[in-house]
């Protein structure tokens, strides 16, 4: 039974890899719209090195925690559509696990790519060195958060009409504390403070998002799909 | 109890109860407003404009009260399916919405005397508008979903994910504040406060309970009519209305 | 299409050693306004299939997600080998074997991958060659699905059922788009698993060769008693 779960939840994951990967050019776009969010910035604040570096750290946040929310709605969607759903539904495993394979494909597909990125915009408003090393740990506990908390939105709009914007409403009063935490985090590190304090925060709340995130997305989609 | 929550039984008691409720808030908010407005003595340092304070404090402290009884509500209607239970979350939410939106609008006219601007990013300020959106995000959930029972069960869920969140948000906005410390006059604090004040504001926040009791057993009665409409006993009850 | 059968094959073609029943006790089910079906009972025992008939919209898919427990029925009971439904549901789940209106197959996916999905999430049938070969879709395997036609999406999601080891087989108008041979082929497999104690629920407005041991006519809000 053990190996069983195990195996089921290597396919989900395997599954939705493959499909993102029969699809790479759609799998670009978040990628790319996290780019443009960091580029428009300067365009509209003005290029002053200083100003840009002192939010660079909350301009980066917002554009991936932006670029998330896009990458999201396609969670749960399709195989809504297609009956994949109810065979996970019905599946003898338990579904709060399953759900959890599917976030950490999401987490690899649209977290990941940010976090292996960042490093470029960073270099462009001028954060380097050790602020940006705080600032991609902010974003290795901050992504997957993003990704566990964005499951239960999309689990709860998945289907709905204008369903992206839905979850957004949802889920950015949600989002608040992980990006207060991680920008905090990130300035204080800029300004030679301690930043150790709200990256603990930080990975308590990933820990917390961990043990009850999936549980909400799970029971959000049994309501959603009776 | 049990028999209480069966939607009939529910919707006679409270028909009964429903009076005395509101004649009791008409009473409270009478009392509350003239000895809060003209008998409290005016603030040494705020004078007159303190008094807004009669109505601001009930409502913040309701905005919250109201998302707890919406979450517990949701939590039982979750476990327990029922039905009673569905139709009191469902009802609270345009309610609390309506606190919380008048919390930050009394918040923000008491800051215009106080700080100079309509708005400062304070940190309860800040909490409450934040507030607001899950009431709105709930709202808009619930409106989405075609399925009334369907809708408040899934926006059960999203309550209680944002009851979990919320001293979250609440202890983050509060850090972030004092992070980026804004020149700011400290609203004045909760402890320092007069007697001659307090008790005003008791029987304010007594109203504004009272107030959400009845307005949300109006709401509720409502709702378990429409919900409940296939279902006989609602022929029965208006009938038998005179 | 019957080749000769691999020792797997013969094991999963073993008769179900415990004695299965499915009981719907005064099922009441609701889609949204609309009361469908009111105090409907029936015992579905061994062996026996039970075909769902009706009008369009009368609630033969509502009745099958709720035997799926995908939904909860409005009031009623429904009990498994005995015992209450949200008692054993994991168990439940393992035992069950649901092919729904929508296929469930991934388009994006080939035919193989698709069915390994599903023996991942389930398991415990026949392998998967088998089971293509079974529905006439062995030389397909590798093909993307989205460029099946819909009766053979429609195979292959009958194919789960052969790669699942699941006795209660729940199918919601199975018929739809297959040819006369593929419905020959599904009729013989629902008889086959019948004959090795397996129940089978399936909605059809199709008059189908099948042996059909029951058969329930829903219509608008009718009491019906089984048996």
């Amino acid at each position: 039974m053990e190996r069983g779960l195990v195996h089921a939840c290597a396919w989900i994951v395997k599954r939705d890899l493959l499909l993102l990967w029969r699809h790479r050019a759609e799998a670009a776009n978040p990628v790319l719209f996290f780019f443009v969010i960091a580029l428009i910035f300067p365009l509209s604040l003005g290029p002053e090195p200083q100003m840009l570096q002192s939010v660079g750290p909350g301009v980066i946040w917002i554009a991936a925690l932006l670029a998330t929310l896009l990458s999201l709605e396609a969670v749960f969607r399709s195989d809504l559509e297609d009956g994949s759903l109810e065979q996970l539904l019905l599946s003898p495993h338990p579904l709060t696990l399953l759900v959890m394979a599917k976030i950490l494909s999401h987490w690899l597909t649209a977290g990941l790519p940010l976090l292996l990125l960042a490093p470029i915009l960073g270099l462009q408003f001028g954060i380097a060195g050790y602020t940006l090393g705080v600032l991609l740990l902010t974003l290795i506990l901050g992504t997957p958060a993003l990704s566990l908390m964005g499951a239960i939105g999309v689990a709860l709009t998945a289907g709905l009409r204008a369903a992206g914007i839905l979850a957004t409403l949802l889920l950015l009063p949600l989002y608040v504390p992980i990006l207060i935490f991680a920008t905090g985090a990130t300035a204080a590190a800029n300004r030679g403070l301690a930043w150790g304090p709200q990256l603990y925060m930080l990975g308590a709340l990933l820990m917390l998002a961990i043990t009850l995130a999936p549980l909400a997305a799970a029971a959000a989609l049994r309501i959603r799909n009776s | 109890m049990q028999q209480l929550l069966a939607p009939k039984n529910f919707y006679l008691w409270s028909g009964r109860w429903l009076r005395p409720v509101a004649w009791a808030t008409g009473l409270c908010t009478l009392t509350g407003l003239y000895w809060g407005l003209v008998v409290a003595p005016p603030d040494y340092q705020q004078g007159d404009s303190y008094r807004i304070m009669f109505v601001h404090v009930p409502s913040a402290w309701m905005s919250l009260f109201v998302y707890a009884v919406m979450a517990g509500a949701g939590a039982v209607a979750l476990v327990w399916r029922i039905k009673v239970a569905e139709v009191v979350a469902s009802a609270s939410a345009p309610i609390g919405a309506a606190f919380t939106a008048l919390a930050l609008m009394t918040g923000s006219l008491w800051g215009k005397p106080m700080w100079g601007t309509w708005w400062v990013w304070d940190a309860r300020l800040t909490s409450e508008l934040l507030l607001l959106f899950l009431y709105l995000g709930y709202m808009a959930l619930e409106q989405a979903i075609e399925d009334r029972r369907t809708a408040t069960r899934a926006a059960a869920v999203l309550a209680l994910v944002g009851a979990v969140d919320l001293p979250i948000i609440h202890y983050s906005v509060e850090w972030w504040h004092t992070l980026h410390q804004a020149p700011t006059v400290t609203r004045f604090g909760a402890p320092a406060i007069h007697g001659s004040m307090l008790a005003p504001l008791l029987v304010m926040a007594l109203a504004f309970f009272g107030y959400y009791v009845s307005l949300l057993l109006v709401r509720a009665r409502c709702e378990l009519l429409e919900r409940e409409r296939t279902n006989p006993w609602v022929g029965e009850v208006c009938r038998g209305i005179p | 299409m019957t080749s000769t059968l691999s020792t797997i094959e013969r094991a999963s073609m073993m008769p179900y050693a415990a004695s299965p029943t499915l009981e719907a006790r005064d099922l009441c089910c609701r889609r949204g306004d609309r009361l469908l079906l009111t105090r409907l009972s029936f015992t579905l025992a061994r062996g026996e299939i039970l075909q769902i008939t009706g009008a369009n919209g009368v609630g033969k898919t509502t009745l099958l997600r709720v035997i799926a427990s995908l939904m909860q029925p409005e009031s009623g009971t429904l009990h498994w080998r005995g015992q209450l439904l949200e008692k054993v549901r994991s168990a439940y789940l393992r035992d069950l074997s649901y092919v729904g209106h929508a296929d469930g197959v991934k388009g994006s996916l080939s035919v193989a991958e698709n069915l390994t999905l599903a023996s991942a999430l389930h398991g415990g049938g026949i392998p998967i060659n088998a089971a293509l070969q079974r529905l006439g879709l062995g030389d397909l395997a590798d093909t993307l699905t989205h460029r099946l036609s819909a009766g053979q999406r429609r195979r292959l999601a009958l194919a789960r059922l052969l790669v699942n080891q699941a006795c209660l087989w729940l199918l919601d108008e199975p018929f739809t788009a297959l040819d006369k041979p593929a419905i020959k082929t599904v009729a013989s497999m629902l008889e086959e698993h019948a004959a090795r104690g397996g129940l089978v629920i399936f909605t059809s407005h199709h008059s189908t060769d099948i042996t059909i041991s029951r058969a329930l006519h829903l219509e608008d809000q009718r009491e019906w008693n089984g048996d």
